[in-house]
C-alpha cells in the first residue's frame, strides 16, 4: 500500500517499469487500452457516417425530384475513371489489411512495404480524381463557377437521347453540387488518410508498431477501409445511374 | 429512508500536500497537460470568458429594448448583437458548459478511472474550442455577422455581406471540439469503469452525460456538413440550398435542426445530471426511481432525434409530417416529466438542507418545469402558429436554457467547488446570489411570455409603444440577473485564496469523487477503488465514516 502510494505520487508518476513502454499510465492493462482505442475509432467512424449522411440525405431527396437531371449528369462522367478508382481503392484496402497483418505478426519490412503500396494507390486515386475534376471544369460542369447547361439540352455523342428541357437541364447543377461536395469531402478524407499514413510510416520505420503495439495501425486500417466504403457507395450513386439506356 | 448525518467539522481540515493543482507549475504544465482536471479548468476559464461576452451582448439587447424606437443600436447593429449573443451562448457556452468543465473533471473520478480514455484528444478538444473562439472574436472585431445563430439560407448564402463564412467555420470547429468530448466520455464510461462499478451503480450524472454524449457524437457531424455546404454555397456557389439552381432552403432547415434540436438536449441533459446529484445529497436520500431517471436520460436522447421539424411548422412542411412531429414533441416531454417527478419524490421525507447548490436546484426545478411545459404549448400546432417567432419562444427557451441549464451549471459549480479547489465558497453571499439570480431571471423572462402572447415578434430593434412597460420590466430584471452572475465570479475568485478549507467530503455525499482528497491527486485515486455499494447509499457512507480510522497529519 505504502509502496503504491509512493509510486503514484512521485514526480515521474510511477517508479516500477514492469509494463511495456506503450501502455499509457491511466489504463489498467494492455487489453483495456486496446479495447478503448478500437471502440473510440468505431465511434469516430460513426460520426463520419453522420457527416457523410447529411449529403447522402440531400442526394436521396434531389435524385427523387430531379431524376432525369441526375441521369444526364451521371452519363457525363467517365465511367472508366470511376471504375479504375474503385479498383485502386479496393486493392489499397487489401494492401492496408496486409499491413495490419504484418504488424500483428511483428514483421517490420513487410509492414513498411504494404504501407508504401497503400500510399501509392491512394495517391493514384487522387490523380485520377484530379483529372476528372479538370475534365468537368473544361466541360463547364462546375456549378457557381463556370456552369453551362448546354450539353444537357443538346445531348451528347455517347448519350444522344439525353435532351432535357431547359428547366430540368438547369437542375443538373444540383447533381454537380452534390457530386463536387461528396467527392470533394471524400478526397479530403483521402488526403488526411495519406498524411496519417506517412506519419505512421516514419514511426513504423523506427520499429514502433512491430513490438506488439498494433493499435494505431489497426485503427488507421479501420479509417482507411471506411473511406474506401464511402467511395463504394459514391461510385454507383454518382456514376452508374441508368447506364443501360 | 433518509439517513441524517452531521456535516464534518471543517476546522481540522487541511489542504493535501500534493494535488493536481500543485504537482507541476508553469504555463507549459497547464497548456500541454493531459490531466482531465486541468483541462476542465482550462475550459472553465474559457467558457466563463465567453459567457461574459455573450452576457454583454444580452445587456446591449436589453438596453436597446428599453425604448420602443431603435435608438441605442441601429437595426443592422442590433441584428449583429443578437446573432453574437446567440452563437456565443449556444456554441461557446451552453454546449460545453457542464460537460467540458464539471463533466470533464468528474466523469473519470465517478467511474473510478485515472483519466479519460484519450487525454490527448481531450486536450485537442480544448484547443479546437480556443481556435473556434478566436475565430469568433475575429468575426466580432471585424464587423460581426447578422444571420441569427441559425445561419438561415438563403439569407446567409445570398443576401448578407457580413462574416458568415468565418462564423460558420468557427461553429464547425467548435462542433468538433464537442464531438471529441462526447466520444471521450462514451469510451471512458464503457471501458474505464473500476471493478464493481456496474452500469446501475453509476451516478446519474454519468448516465446523463452518457446520453448527452450520444447526441454530441451523432448530431454534431450533421451540423458540420450543413455548415460546410453553406460555406461552399456562399464561396463557390454550389446549389444544394439555392432555389435558383434547384436546391431547397427547407433542406437546410431540416439538416440544421436535426442537430440543433438535439443540441438543446446536449445542453440540458448534463444539467439534469447535476440536479440529480445535488438533490440526492441535500435531501440525504437515494434518488427516487434511479433506473427510471437513468433510462429517461437515454429516452430523451433517442426521442430528441425525432422532433426537429417542430421548429419548422410554419415553414411549409406537409401537414401530415407536422402532425407526427407534434405528437413526437409531446412524447419527449414524458421522460423530462419522469425526471421532475422523481426529483420531487426524492425530496419527499428527505432531510432537506438549503445550501447554495440546493437553492439553485430548486430554481432549476421550477423554471425548467415552466420552460418545458411552454414547450408543449409550442409543440401543439395551433398554438405554434400564433406563438412562433414571438417573444413567447424567446421566453420559452430562456426558461429552459438559462432558468434550467444555467441554474444547474451554477448548482454544479458551487457543489463541486470544494472538490475542485479544496476550498469552500462563502455560503452567505452565495445564497444571496442564488436568490438574486432567481428573482432577476423571473423578472427578465416572465414578461416576455406575455409580450409574445400579445404578439411582439423577436429579432426587431423597435416595437409598438404599448409593449414598453413589459419591456422595461424585462430590462430591469436583466440588470438584476447580471448582478446575480457577477457575484459568483467575484466571490468564487476570492475563495480561491481566502475560502475555508473544505476537506475531502464537506457535504457527506456518497460519490466516489467525495471519497478522495480535495483537490484530488493527478491520478485521482491512490489505488484503484473497488466499488461494493449502490449510488447514493447513505447507509454505506454512515458505516464507512463510523469505522474509519482517523489519521492525523
Amino acid at each position: 500500500m505504502d509502496n503504491t502510494l509512493a509510486a503514484q505520487t512521485a514526480e515521474t508518476g510511477h517508479l516500477e517499469h514492469d509494463h511495456p513502454p506503450f501502455l499509457r499510465h491511466h489504463f489498467e492493462n494492455l487489453t483495456q487500452q486496446r479495447e478503448a482505442a478500437t471502440f473510440g475509432m468505431w465511434l469516430f467512424l460513426l460520426t463520419e457516417i453522420m457527416f457523410f449522411g447529411g449529403m447522402f440525405c440531400a442526394y436521396l431527396i434531389y435524385r427523387n425530384w430531379y431524376y432525369p437531371a441526375f441521369v444526364a449528369g451521371s452519363h457525363s462522367l467517365h465511367i472508366w475513371a470511376g471504375t479504375l478508382n474503385t479498383t485502386l481503392l479496393i486493392i489499397s484496402s487489401f494492401t492496408m489489411a496486409m499491413g495490419v497483418h504484418a504488424a500483428e505478426t511483428r514483421q517490420r519490412k513487410p509492414l513498411l512495404r504494404w504501407m508504401v503500396i497503400t500510399m501509392i494507390l491512394g495517391f493514384g486515386f487522387l490523380c485520377v480524381k484530379a483529372y476528372e475534376w479538370h475534365d468537368e471544369w473544361v466541360e463547364h460542369h462546375v456549378p457557381g463557377l463556370n456552369f453551362s447547361p448546354e450539353q444537357f439540352i443538346t445531348g451528347t455523342k455517347a448519350y444522344p437521347d439525353d435532351k432535357l428541357p431547359l428547366d430540368m437541364a438547369e437542375k443538373t447543377q444540383v447533381y454537380f453540387s452534390l457530386y463536387f461536395a461528396m467527392t470533394g469531402m471524400h478526397a479530403l478524407h483521402m488526403i488526411i488518410g495519406i498524411s496519417l499514413l506517412a506519419f505512421l510510416f516514419v514511426r513504423a520505420r523506427a520499429g514502433a508498431y512491430t513490438n506488439g503495439h498494433i493499435a494505431p495501425i489497426e485503427n488507421f486500417g479501420l479509417y482507411w477501409h471506411f473511406v474506401d466504403i464511402v467511395w463504394i457507395f459514391l461510385f454507383p450513386l454518382l456514376y452508374l445511374i441508368s447506364r443501360h439506356q | 429512508m433518509s439517513t441524517i448525518l452531521t456535516l464534518p467539522d471543517q476546522s481540522t481540515a487541511r489542504l493535501p500536500k500534493v494535488s493536481y493543482l500543485n504537482k507541476e507549475y508553469g504555463l507549459k504544465s497547464w497548456l500541454l497537460t493531459g490531466d482531465h482536471k486541468r483541462i476542465a479548468m482550462l475550459y472553465l476559464i474559457s467558457i466563463t470568458f465567453f459567457f461574459f461576452i455573450g452576457g454583454a451582448m444580452a445587456a446591449l439587447i436589453r438596453l436597446e429594448l428599453l425604448t420602443p424606437v431603435s435608438d441605442l443600436l441601429a437595426a443592422d447593429t442590433y441584428n449583429k448583437v443578437f446573432t453574437a449573443h446567440g452563437i456565443i451562448m449556444v456554441f461557446f457556452f451552453l454546449v460545453p458548459s457542464v460537460p467540458a468543465t464539471i463533466g470533464n473533471f468528474l466523469i473519470p473520478i465517478m467511474v473510478g478511472a485515472k483519466d479519460l480514455a484519450f487525454p490527448k484528444i481531450n486536450l485537442l478538444s480544448w484547443y479546437l474550442y480556443v481556435v473556434a473562439g478566436i475565430m469568433m472574436i475575429c468575426v466580432l472585431t471585424f464587423g460581426g455577422v447578422d444571420t441569427g445563430w441559425t445561419f438561415t439560407t438563403p439569407l446567409s448564402t445570398h443576401y448578407l455581406n457580413t462574416h458568415v463564412v468565418t462564423a460558420g467555420l468557427a461553429v464547425f470547429v467548435a462542433g468538433f471540439s464537442s464531438i471529441f468530448t462526447g466520444l471521450n466520455f462514451i469510451v471512458t464510461i464503457h471501458r474505464m469503469r473500476a471493478p464493481g462499478m456496474t452500469w446501475f451503480r453509476l451516478p446519474l450524472f454519468v448516465w446523463s452525460h452518457y446520453a448527452a454524449s450520444i447526441l454530441m457524437v451523432l448530431g454534431t457531424p450533421v451540423l458540420a456538413i450543413t455548415l460546410v455546404l453553406v460555406v461552399l454555397e456562399r464561396t463557390i456557389g454550389i446549389g444544394v440550398f439555392d432555389p435558383t439552381k434547384g436546391g431547397d432552403p427547407l433542406l437546410f432547415q431540416h439538416l440544421f435542426w436535426f442537430y440543433s434540436h438535439p443540441a438543446v438536449y446536449i445542453m440540458i441533459l448534463p444539467g439534469m445530471g447535476v440536479i440529480s446529484e445535488v438533490i440526492s445529497t441535500f435531501s440525504r436520500k437515494r434518488v427516487f426511481g434511479y433506473t427510471a431517471v437513468a433510462f429517461s436520460s437515454v429516452a430523451i436522447a433517442v426521442f430528441g432525434f425525432f422532433v426537429w421539424a417542430h421548429h419548422m411548422f410554419v415553414m411549409g412542411i406537409s401537414n401530415y409530417s407536422a402532425l407526427v412531429f407534434s405528437l413526437l414533441t409531446m412524447l419527449v416531454a414524458v421522460p423530462s416529466a419522469i425526471k421532475i417527478f422523481n426529483w420531487a419524490a426524492t425530496l419527499y421525507k428527505g432531510s432537506i438542507t438549503f445550501e447554495t447548490p440546493m437553492l439553485y436546484a430548486f430554481g432549476f426545478l421550477g423554471l425548467f418545469t415552466i420552460g418545458g411545459l411552454t414547450g408543449v404549448f409550442l409543440g401543439s400546432l395551433g398554438m405554434d402558429i400564433h406563438l412562433t417567432e414571438t417573444y413567447f419562444i424567446v421566453a420559452h427557451f430562456h426558461f429552459v436554457m438559462v432558468g434550467g441549464m444555467l441554474m444547474a451549471y451554477l448548482a454544479g459549480i458551487h457543489f463541486w467547488w470544494p472538490k475542485i479547489t479544496g476550498r469552500m465558497y462563502p455560503e452567505g453571499v452565495s445564497r444571496l446570489a442564488a436568490v438574486i439570480t432567481f428573482v432577476g431571471f423571473v423578472l427578465t423572462f416572465f414578461p416576455q411570455f406575455i409580450l409574445g402572447y400579445l404578439g411582439m415578434p423577436r429579432r426587431y430593434a423597435a416595437y409598438p409603444p404599448e409593449f414598453q412597460v413589459l419591456n422595461v420590466f424585462s430590462s430591469a430584471g436583466a440588470s438584476v440577473l447580471g448582478i446575480g452572475y457577477l457575484l459568483p465570479l467575484l466571490y468564487l475568485t476570492w475563495s480561491l485564496k481566502y475560502g475555508k478549507i473544505a476537506g475531502p467530503n464537506p457535504w457527506q455525499a456518497t460519490g466516489l469523487e467525495w471519497q478522495i482528497q480535495s483537490p484530488p491527486l493527478t491520478e485521482n485515486f491512490a489505488e484503484t477503488p473497488i466499488v461494493t455499494h449502490e449510488a447514493y447509499d447513505y447507509e454505506w457512507l454512515a458505516n464507512k465514516t463510523k469505522n474509519e480510522v482517523q489519521t492525523v497529519g
